[in-house]
């Protein structure tokens, strides 16, 4: 499942509506607001998770192994003794590294790629699309496997492979932004005036697409983070001891009938943040784009 | 017609020949030599001679793309390093188990993905539409693997209803077949299902929207004839397009699937190769599941062609 963010034209949109500035018609948005806020908790707590986490990850406990929820132990202990509270709190770490890190890649990659696709277009547009379309081809999940498998299994990689996966998909939406901006009478007047075509697209270009992009990486963070998740669960991502959502989701569906709770926080942790970022992205796609309010 | 889907056919080779490049230069990521991981544990010269020699790697690597699409075009994908198994030997064993669980899934994602999109339509800014949206949002966010290994503890660990893990062949014992698949089936479709509500949903919208909606209304059709026969009619055009698509999504998606339900398909195949290091067959099963996507793609385009009589038209 891809989620691709457009940019319709703004003809049809009443003035009024149209004057509110972006971030008046997020705001207007709950559930786009909450998700914001949710996103910002994690991080926080991601970010300040050695002063937050009662105890130390990666800290067995012999005496305490696989103890339902408890004063001492809020989410309970996995099999190896470990505060699944403090797990879950740093593997966020690993999980927002992930997401973020991986979209990162992949728009450094992709924008500059489909800048160059959309605003020169012949024969280089030619090729970059095709090996975009290749790499379409490749489904995400099965491509970032197989660049792990190769790569090796580690978190590093395993973002690397996110990212490369993620890649095409931002040489296809910003080669489409600059298709429809190029041809814009702004452009025309900038190349009009002798700007070398450099310029041209980082000065008068890339700020009219961002938009799009930027909607499209925020629902990009929510998928990679699944990805990341995905990759861990089969050994392919953040090795043990460290913490991760996906590797402790892999040891826990182990002992699903006698320490439930290993399975519950995790998997809930992914989802509450994933879902943070779908409903943070379809509201700045609203914002970005008054039609669909 | 006929020029039209040859042309479309003939769009996908560069594609497919850019793919098998992509496949093929995989194993140049591998780190160090490619004949010492192809080895892994065994470090004796002379098998690491041989691997050097038997996959052409003292070769250029064009010369080695040569050598490999050669065998890729006769149907010869490699052999497995630790079985000795031809690859394709190994996915046509495991690909049937992959597309039963692939076509089940469709049928739950089709089952209750287009009701609960055309309800969520058709009584817009109701309490169906809240629900349906919010619950196609949770379809999108949760981790089908961590659905799965809830629904393990609640349905098969507490209510003892269904088999946790396992796989029995249709054709040994057809109801143990359906009792194993229906769980694994239903987390693989469930984010499929919460796509196709989300794009129904988008369709029924804009086809109730419609002139001949309205015509049809003004004629006095009752409002289940006009949103059956009218509004859905048109609104599936694109949705028939869209389950061709997911059709290849859920192929890939059965991997997770596979690993928590220990299913032995296709994507714990490729998983298991990973592990041991088997290269050829990670590469064999990239490559044709991309194959798999590019011809599902060119479906799905041909069935929005055969549906769409207004595209028909225009191609004459």
């Amino acid at each position: 499942m891809t989620l691709v963010a457009t940019s319709e034209p703004i003809a049809e949109v009443p003035p009024t509506r149209r004057a509110r500035p972006i971030r008046d018609r997020f705001l207007a948005r709950p559930s786009a607001v909450i998700g914001a806020l949710v996103v910002l908790l994690f991080v926080v707590i991601a970010l300040a998770a050695p002063l937050v986490a009662p105890y130390d990850p990666s800290g067995t406990n012999w005496s305490a192994i696989r103890k339902p929820m408890s004063w001492a132990h809020w989410f309970g202990t996995d099999d190896l003794g470990r505060d699944v509270l403090t797990r879950v709190i740093w593997g966020g770490r690993a999980s927002l590294m992930a997401g973020v890190v991986s979209v990162a890649i992949a728009l450094s990659i992709g924008v500059p790629l489909g800048l160059i696709a959309g605003f020169f277009g012949g024969a280089v547009d030619m090729i970059l699309m095709r090996v975009t379309d290749a790499l379409l081809a490749c489904p995400f999940l099965i491509l970032a496997i197989a660049l792990s498998a190769f790569l090796g299994p580690n978190l590093t990689n395993a973002m690397i492979a996110i990212g490369i996966s993620r890649m095409p998909i931002f040489v296809r939406l910003t080669r489409g932004e600059v298709l429809t901006v190029k041809v814009e009478e702004f452009v025309e007047a900038a190349r009009a005036v002798g700007n070398p075509p450099l310029r041209i697209m980082l000065r008068h270009v890339l700020p009219n697409v961002l938009g799009p992009i930027i909607v499209q990486a925020t629902l990009a963070i929510a998928t990679s983070i699944i990805a990341e998740a995905s990759l861990s669960f089969l050994g392919l991502g953040q090795q043990p001891p460290a913490a991760s959502w996906g590797s402790s989701l892999n040891v826990a569906k182990n002992y699903i009938s006698q320490a439930p709770w290993m399975a519950l926080w995790p998997g809930l942790a992914i989802c509450l943040v994933v879902l943070a970022f779908n409903l943070l992205g379809d509201g700045l796609r609203d914002a970005f784009d008054p039609r669909e309010v | 017609m006929t020029a039209y889907l040859l042309r479309r056919g003939l769009v996908c080779l560069p594609t497919l020949l850019i793919v098998t490049v992509i496949v093929f230069l995989l194993q140049v990521l591998l780190p160090g030599d490619p004949a010492l991981a192809l080895a892994g544990e065994d470090r004796d010269p002379a098998v690491i001679a041989f691997i050097r020699q038997e996959y052409h790697l003292d070769q250029p690597l064009p010369v080695q793309y040569a050598y490999w699409i050669g065998g890729v075009v006769r149907g010869d994908l490699g052999q497995s390093i630790k079985t000795k198994t031809p690859v394709t030997e190994l996915i046509a064993e495991k690909l049937p188990v992959t597309v039963e669980l692939s076509c089940l899934a469709m049928l739950f994602a089709v089952a209750i993905g287009i009701p609960a999109g055309v309800v969520s339509a058709v009584r817009r800014g109701s309490v169906w539409d809240w629900v349906a949206n919010a619950v196609g949002l949770f379809g999108l966010s949760i981790p089908s693997f961590w659905l799965g290994i809830m629904l393990i503890l609640v349905v098969s660990v507490d209510l003892g209803w269904l088999p946790a893990s396992g796989y029995v062949s249709p054709f040994e014992d057809p109801l143990q077949n359906l009792r194993s698949m229906i769980m694994p089936a239903f987390v693989l479709g469930a984010a499929s299902a919460a796509v196709m509500m989300r794009h129904t949903r988008g369709a029924m919208l804009s086809a109730m929207r419609a002139d001949y909606v309205r015509t049809a209304r003004a004629k006095g059709l009752v409002e289940r004839v006009v949103v059956v026969r009218h509004g859905l009619r048109n609104a599936l055009i694109p949705v028939i397009t869209l389950g061709a698509l997911e059709l290849g999504q859920l192929l890939s998606g059965a991997v997770l699937t596979e690993q928590v339900f220990t299913i032995p398909g296709f994507g714990k195949l490729i998983v298991d190769a990973v592990f041991t290091r088997d290269y050829a067959v990670v590469q064999g099963v990239v490559l044709f599941t991309a194959t798999a996507y590019l011809l599902l793609n060119l479906a799905a385009d041909l069935l929005y062609f055969a549906v769409n009589p207004r595209l028909r038209a225009e191609v004459g």
